[in-house]
């Protein structure tokens, strides 16, 4: 255990410690059935929680990855001036800041393209079909009204079609669900540190008669805020593993409405992401240590 | 007069070093009139004190200073050489644990049985193993074997006071404060409770035996303690003579 940090050795030791040391305290049946229901409901709520985040953070990914690299600029022009005009808006785009390249379609690209509407063997030379050119954005990209205006002005065939940008303010909400989902998970994590607070300074308090015996035969505090702590740890531990199986038993019984469902029924983590679920409950239990034994420790020093 | 067995004759400087647990020029008050307005008394290592004088008199009080159970108003207690008013909780606890008490009002933990209790001061101080080896010996001495497994709750106010005695002793203490440790048991019995004390007196445990039994007393005297018997009056404390 040496790699770890000290809270965390601290709170594997306890876990594993001496099972009979809390035996000093008597059985909280009522607070400890509490905080084992508390961690289990707030487990529950927080795979949902994380869940989301999971989610938007995939769906913002995915959406951010399209929106680069991609805009075509068109250009419809008679057969006679498509040269002319192809080149010049070349030049233009050459010439923005924000494109890192500007290239056009081969004839055989094009034709691959269209293959899927109008079959193969396309006589493209024949056909009034526009030129396409594939723009790749820099990482800032680039002026979308301006290089429509200069176009406009200089290529008056061209049509700039960045057919992604619609979602850019999707992409901005999906970032915004992703942090209200981390807010929710944070609050969560206050809520039930708040709730085992409660319940672990309850049971101190109706063990007063309890720590004074202890302390009369020279318990020191930390003895008797281990035997509360440890109560309260594995108490919690456990409700959140209640409540984390339950959470994931939800997510993958999720209909699955195919891609239809879209959003919705891609909420369940994916491959590797379900490895986060399993922190949950040793994170309630961290929580619980400290809170717990910030309570014990606080109280003690009351009670003297 | 054995060298340090005294009570409120000499100062602090000469009894210095020289007492496990002593009060010197204690004064305490409940909040109304002083129980004591200045109260010494000096345990030696190795001696041994009877505490008598009449209910109310402060018995209990003067005990609970004597563990720091209470803090002295004025004054000064010291327990093995370090004064009270300047040692903290942990301080405090630590120096418990070299100080078996016999609680007039006898506190268990009515979750654990009698023999988890009786081990109790060796549990919280880490010496859990120990208990295992002590507990028998000693639930035999204090005729409760058969009562091992008992809550406290299910037992007599008697057989309470006996196990009370033996968790005072478990941990070998260096110092014994019994109060009232034989109220509520038989002739036979108490001569049996007062026999392991002079025993563990005669290992070298200071012990001070707060009670109204002068029975108890004359029968110290027969196995040939040297015990000094102290009398509470008005918050005084006096060396007890003529009426044994
Ligand atoms: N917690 C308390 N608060 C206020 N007064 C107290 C408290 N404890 C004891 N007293 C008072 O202090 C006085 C001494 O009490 P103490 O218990 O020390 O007497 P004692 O000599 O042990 O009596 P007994 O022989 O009956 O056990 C009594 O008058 C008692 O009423
Ligand atoms: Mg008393």
């Amino acid at each position: 255990m040496s790699g770890l940090p000290p809270r965390l050795a601290a709170l594997l030791s306890l876990l594993a410690g001496d099972p009979q040391a809390d035996r000093a305290v008597p059985p909280t049946g009522f607070t400890a059935t509490l905080t084992l229901l508390t961690a289990a409901a707030m487990t529950f709520l927080a795979v949902f929680a994380l869940a989301l985040s999971l989610a938007t953070g995939r769906l913002a990914d995915r959406w951010a990855d399209e929106l680069a690299n991609t805009a075509t600029l068109r250009i419809s022009a008679p057969a006679e001036q498509m040269a002319a005009q192809t080149r010049t808006a070349l030049e233009v785009l050459g010439q923005t800041p924000g494109i890192a390249s500007a290239r056009p379609l081969e004839d055989a690209e094009e034709a691959a393209l269209l293959e899927p509407w109008f079959g193969p063997g396309l006589p493209l030379d024949a056909l009034p079909i526009p030129r396409l050119i594939e723009i790749t954005e820099t990482g800032e990209g680039y002026d979308a009204a301006g290089l429509r205006a200069r176009l406009q002005a200089e290529v008056p065939g061209a049509m700039l079609d960045d057919h992604t940008r619609w979602r850019e303010p999707l992409v901005a909400a999906a970032g915004r669900v992703r942090l209200l989902g981390w807010t929710a998970l944070l609050l969560i994590a206050g809520s039930m540190a708040a709730m085992i607070t409660l319940a672990a300074q309850s049971a101190l308090a109706a063990n007063a008669q309890v720590i004074r015996v202890l302390r009369l035969i020279g318990a020191r505090d930390t003895y008797i805020a281990r035997a509360f702590v440890r109560r309260f740890t594995l108490r919690t531990l456990m409700g959140a593993a209640i409540g984390m199986v339950l959470g994931a038993l939800a997510l993958v019984l999720l209909p699955d409405a195919g891609d239809a469902g879209g959003f919705l029924t891609g909420l369940g983590p994916q491959g590797a992401e379900w490895l986060w679920l399993p922190l949950l409950p040793l994170l309630a239990a961290a929580t619980a240590f400290a809170a717990t034994r910030a309570a014990a420790l606080r109280t003690l020093e009351r009670q003297a | 007069m054995k060298p340090g067995d005294t009570f409120g004759i000499r100062t602090r400087q000469q009894t210095k070093g020289l007492a496990v647990i002593e009060l010197s020029e204690v004064a305490y008050s409940y909040g109304g009139g002083a129980l004591f307005s200045s109260l010494s008394l000096a345990l030696a290592p190795g001696s041994f004190h009877f505490l008598t004088g009449p209910s109310g008199s402060g018995k209990t009080t003067l005990m609970k200073l004597l563990y720091a159970d209470l803090r002295p108003t004025s004054g000064e207690a010291w327990l093995f050489d370090q004064p009270v008013s300047a040692m903290g909780r942990e301080e405090v606890t630590l120096a418990r644990r070299r100080i078996g008490v016999v609680h007039q009002d006898v506190a268990f933990l009515d979750h654990l049985s009698l023999a988890e209790n009786i081990g109790l001061p060796l549990t919280v101080s880490g010496r859990g193993a120990e208990a295992a080896q002590y507990v028998p010996d000693l639930l035999a001495w204090v005729g409760l074997s058969h009562r091992a497994e008992a809550r406290p709750p299910e037992l007599s106010g008697g057989e309470r006071q006996r196990a009370a005695l033996a968790r005072a002793v478990i941990g070998a203490p260096d110092v014994v404060l019994a109060d009232e440790p034989t109220g509520n048991v038989d002739w036979a019995m108490s001569q049996r409770l007062l026999t392991l004390l002079i025993e563990l007196n005669r290992m070298g445990t200071a012990v001070l035996v707060a009670t109204h039994d002068l029975n108890l007393i004359r029968q110290s005297k027969a196995q040939g303690v040297v015990a000094r018997t102290l009398r509470l009056k008005e918050g005084q404390l006096m060396a007890a003579g003529a009426e044994l």
